[in-house]
């Protein structure tokens, strides 16, 4: 019996140079680098102190408005219910916040007399910062300290408006206002309160507000600044006229 | 060769783009280096995650095991047409398939493009490609 002959075509033995297995130190040494920069480039993407952005436009779910109405700041027996659409980058919004609003808070809201809701409504295409400052009030109210929040973002105003690295400062308004610094920087870094905001403000777009702030008493819109006399005046007639309960 | 080699160099970049995605989802990167904003809109929607189970965890054991068989069929005992050779068509063809939908997702649901989710599917599709070439190339010549 004749011992048998490998089958292997001379052609073919061209062909499948060259030899597979660990032979080709080229191509392994290639996927070595790639696999070194990969994991390099990860790690370090990891390490690196992470920058905060806040997505706009997301897909709105019903968790992120669940039982949330806007901040609200006031007695529910009040007779009136004001809503403020404000964008914290807005200069007017800024100075009624820190001008107007104390006297409003002290005499409307903390009488009794008004229920103040204040919903974001961050102008993304003119103030780059607006939704990211929305996000660090929205955090302040994850630890059930939205007003100091709120009035620390509006006092460092200057700062971060137009600031191309804002997220420090909101930082800092954060460690003012008493926030858990720790806990906040998570909670921004989570960005999970983007679809709150935008929840806010597709709501205002629906409801006809395009500028800030624009304030919402008795179902009719009042744009731009009011003075805390006006407003008072305002509420006054709206709350004289607003059914007994 | 030439075609298992680019194979498990396409599907190590196509697993770092995974990991890249993956580790932004789950908090550990701060933003994505998208330029549109339509990443972290992709993967923040509710479209991320497909059955409960991130995408891009989807993508990352995807891309792992298509690495791992196409550096499998580099072997000298798989060399000619072995089981890892059939399998890699077959597997990236129903990751072609599952990229067309999420595909699906981003233009008419969605309404946003993630750029990172478009270079994984050029990378995918072109895996599929070459695998069905070595397929066809083992088909004709076996040895």
């Amino acid at each position: 019996m004749a011992p048998a002959t490998p089958r292997v075509k001379g052609p073919t033995q061209k062909k499948s140079a060259p030899p597979p297995g660990g032979s080709n130190k080229a191509f392994y040494g290639l996927l070595a680098v790639v696999a070194v920069a990969g994991v390099g480039g990860l790690a370090y993407l990891v390490a690196k102190p992470k920058a905060v952005s806040i997505p706009a436009n997301v897909t709105v779910l019903a968790a992120d408005t669940a039982g949330f109405h806007g901040y609200a700041l006031g007695s529910d027996s009040a007779k009136l219910e004001i809503t403020e659409y404000a964008d914290y980058q807005c200069p007017v919004c800024q100075d009624w916040a820190t001008v107007q609003f104390p006297s409003v808070k002290k005499e409307l809201i903390e009488t009794g007399l008004v229920k103040w809701r204040y919903r974001d409504f961050p102008l993304d295409e003119i103030h780059q910062n607006a939704r990211l400052a929305a996000h660090a009030g929205a955090c302040g109210d994850d630890q059930g300290k939205f007003w100091p929040m709120f009035e620390a973002i509006y006092a460092a105003h200057p700062q971060w408006a137009q600031s191309t690295n804002a997220a420090p400062v909101l930082q800092g308004a954060a460690r003012s206002a008493g926030l858990d610094v720790g806990k906040y920087d998570a909670c921004m870094q989570s960005a999970k309160f983007a679809g709150r905001i935008q929840a806010s403000r597709d709501e205002a777009i629906r409801l006809g507000v395009n500028s800030t702030p624009t304030f919402l008493i008795n179902g009719r819109l009042y744009a731009g600044r009011l003075s805390s006399d006006s407003l008072k005046a305002l509420a006054a007639a709206a709350g004289a006229a607003a059914p007994q309960k | 060769m030439k075609l298992r080699m680019g194979m498990a160099l396409l599907s190590m970049a196509g697993l770092f783009v995974s990991a890249y995605l993956y580790l932004y989802k789950i908090g550990l990167i701060g933003t994505l280096a998208c330029g549109n904003g339509g990443c972290e809109t992709v993967q923040l929607s509710p479209q991320s995650k497909f059955l409960g189970v991130d995408v891009a965890l989807i993508g990352l054991v995807g891309y792992a095991v298509l690495l791992g068989l196409s550096l499998l069929a580099l072997q000298p005992r798989f060399a000619g047409s072995s089981w890892p050779v059939r399998a890699l068509p077959v597997l990236s063809g129903g990751a072609v398939l599952f990229t067309a939908y999420l595909k699906y997702l981003e233009l008419f649901v969605i309404h946003a493009i993630c750029r990172w989710c478009v270079a994984s599917a050029v990378m995918v599709t072109v895996f599929f490609v070459m695998s069905v070439l070595e397929r066809k190339r083992l088909r004709t010549d076996p040895a």
